[in-house]
C-alpha cells in the first residue's frame, strides 16, 4: 500500500479518482446554475444554502480545491514523466490513424480549462470569499433581495465573458470526451458495461459543457 | 513500383543517426516489406555500402522480432499484421516511405532499426512466469477445470509476441498493453493465481523502472497491436495492482 502514488498504475488511478470526483462536481455545478433559467427564487435559495452551510463550506469546498490542484499537477508532472519515456521523436508519425486527437491532446485540453478556471476563480470566487469572510456579509442580500440571481444575470452582459464562457466550456467537452470512459479504465472498469459507459461518457460530455454555454447564452440575450 | 525509402540510419548506440534517402526501382508490389529491404541491401553490398541492420526472424508474423515504424506506424499501414506480413502492394508507385526504428527511452537503438528490447524480458525475469513444481508429481494441466471464457481469454492475452509495437506506437512510450497482456494470461488461470499478488506488484515495479511512460488510455495500442491484445488486459492489470497493493 505503501508508495501507491510512486507506481504508474497508482497515479493513474488517483488521477482516475480526482477525475470521477470533479464530473460529478461539474453535474451538480450545472444542476444548481439550469435552476437560474426555470426559478430565479429556487436559484437564490440553492446557492444561498451552498454558500453559507458549514459542511459545503468548510469540508466539501476544501476538498474540492485539493481535487482540482491535484488534478492539474499531476496532469503536468504525468505529461513531463511521459515527455522523458520518448526523447527522440518520430521523423514521421500517423498517430491520427490509431487515437483520437481529444486522447493525445487532454494537456492542451486541460490546459486551457486551467486558464479558464484561473479566471473564473478571480472573478467570481474571489469576490465571493471577500464578500463572506473579508467583508462579513454572509446574509446574501442586496437592498433587501437575494444577490446571486442578479449577480450572475450581470455577470454574462459582458459578450467577452460569455465568449469566454463558450470557449471554456468547448475545451470542456473535449477534455471529457476522452477523460470521462478513460477514468472508467484506469479504476480497472472495462467490462459488460462498458459499452453504456461510452455511451454515457458522450452524452455528458456533450450535453453538459452545451447546457452550461445555453445558461451563459440564456442570460445575455434576456437581459 | 519505384520507391523513395528515407531510412533512420545509425552506426552505434552513441551515433546521433538521421534519415538517409534511398530510391528503389522495380520493387514488385508481391514482395513482403522485408524481401524489399532484403532487396536493398543486396545492392547496398554490391556497392560496396554497409547493408542496413533490422531486426527478424521466423518472417510469418509469430517471432515479434521485426520492429519498425513505417510511414508513422508501428508495423506499417495494415491493421493486426507484423512488418513481415506488410506486402509492397500496400504502397503505390512513386511512394516516399519512411523506415524508423521503435523510438522510447527504455528501447534505446543499437544500430539502425535495431532496438534494444530487453527491458521486456527483465520484467517478464520479474513476475511472467509460474512456478512449477517438476519433481514428478506435477498435476497434469488438462485435469484442472478452467471456466471457457477465462480460459480464452488467457489464450487472448498469451497470443502476445512482446514486439513492442504497443511502446512504439503510444505517444507516451507506456508499456501497459504488454506487462497486462503477461499478467492476465496467469491471473485469469487457477495455475497463476497463487503467485498473483506478487506477480502484478513486481512486474509493475520493473516496468516503471524501465522508464517506460504512464498509460493514458489512447488505445494506440490495442490498434497497432499485431495479436489485437484488448484494453481489456490493461484494466485486469489495473484492478489485480490495486487490489495486491491494498492487501500488501
Amino acid at each position: 500500500m505503501s508508495g501507491i502514488l510512486n507506481s504508474s498504475i497508482g497515479r493513474k488511478f488517483a488521477m482516475a479518482l480526482s477525475a470521477l470526483f470533479l464530473m460529478f462536481f461539474i453535474l451538480q455545478h450545472f444542476a444548481i446554475n439550469i435552476l437560474s433559467v426555470f426559478s430565479p427564487d429556487t436559484f437564490n435559495e440553492v446557492s444561498h444554502f451552498m454558500g453559507t452551510n458549514p459542511l459545503v463550506q468548510f469540508a466539501l469546498q476544501p476538498v474540492l480545491i485539493f481535487g482540482v490542484i491535484f488534478h492539474f499537477a499531476m496532469g503536468f508532472i504525468l505529461e513531463i514523466k511521459n515527455n522523458k519515456a520518448r526523447k527522440v521523436s518520430y521523423a514521421k508519425n500517423s498517430p491520427s490513424g490509431n487515437s483520437t486527437w481529444m486522447s493525445r491532446n487532454m494537456i492542451w485540453s486541460g490546459g486551457f480549462i486551467l486558464v479558464f478556471l484561473i479566471i473564473h476563480f478571480i472573478d467570481f470566487w474571489i469576490p465571493e470569499i471577500n464578500t463572506k469572510y473579508i467583508v462579513g456579509d454572509m446574509s446574501g442580500m442586496h437592498n433587501g433581495e437575494f444577490r446571486y440571481y442578479e449577480e450572475l444575470v450581470h455577470k454574462f452582459v459582458p459578450i467577452w465573458r460569455v465568449a469566454l464562457y463558450c470557449i471554456g466550456f468547448v475545451f470542456l467537452a473535449l477534455h471529457l470526451l476522452h477523460g470521462f470512459d478513460s477514468a472508467f479504465q484506469s479504476v480497472g472498469a472495462n467490462n459488460k458495461y462498458t459499452k453504456g459507459i461510452k455511451g454515457l461518457g458522450k452524452a455528458y460530455s456533450i450535453l453538459i459543457p452545451l447546457g452550461f454555454i445555453f445558461i451563459a447564452l440564456y442570460h445575455h440575450f434576456n437581459h | 513500383m519505384n520507391l523513395t525509402l528515407k531510412i533512420w540510419r545509425q552506426k552505434n548506440a552513441s551515433d546521433k543517426g538521421k534519415i538517409v534517402d534511398y530510391p528503389m526501382s522495380d520493387v514488385s508490389p508481391d514482395m513482403s516489406f522485408l524481401e524489399m529491404l532484403d532487396v536493398l541491401n543486396q545492392e547496398l553490398i554490391d556497392k560496396g555500402e554497409e547493408p542496413i541492420a533490422f531486426d527478424h526472424d521466423c518472417r510469418e508474423g509469430i517471432c515479434g522480432m521485426c520492429s519498425m515504424y513505417v510511414n508513422g506506424r508501428a508495423h506499417g499501414p495494415d491493421s493486426m499484421i507484423t512488418v513481415c506480413q506488410l506486402h509492397m502492394r500496400s504502397f503505390n508507385d512513386g511512394d516516399t516511405i519512411f523506415i524508423e526504428p521503435w523510438r522510447a527511452t527504455a528501447f534505446p537503438v543499437i544500430k539502425d532499426l535495431i532496438v534494444d528490447r530487453s527491458a521486456f524480458d527483465r520484467i517478464q525475469h520479474a513476475g511472467g512466469f509460474i512456478s512449477v513444481n517438476t519433481s514428478g508429481n506435477t498435476q497434469d494441466a488438462n485435469a484442472i477445470p478452467i471456466e471457457k471464457e477465462n480460459a480464452d481469454k488467457a489464450f487472448d492475452a498469451a497470443t502476445c509476441i512482446g514486439c513492442g509495437a504497443c511502446v512504439a506506437s503510444c505517444k507516451n512510450s507506456s508499456a501497459m498493453l504488454f506487462v497486462s497482456a503477461k499478467v492476465s494470461q496467469f491471473a485469469l488461470l487457477p495455475q497463476g493465481q497463487v503467485e498473483a499478488t506478487d506477480r502484478v506488484l513486481n512486474m509493475v515495479k520493473q516496468m516503471d523502472e524501465e522508464g517506460f511512460g504512464n498509460c493514458t488510455n489512447t488505445g494506440a495500442c490495442e490498434v497497432e497491436c499485431p495479436k489485437g491484445i484488448s484494453l481489456e488486459n490493461i484494466a485486469r492489470m489495473n484492478r489485480e495492482y490495486l487490489a495486491a497493493s491494498f492487501k500488501g
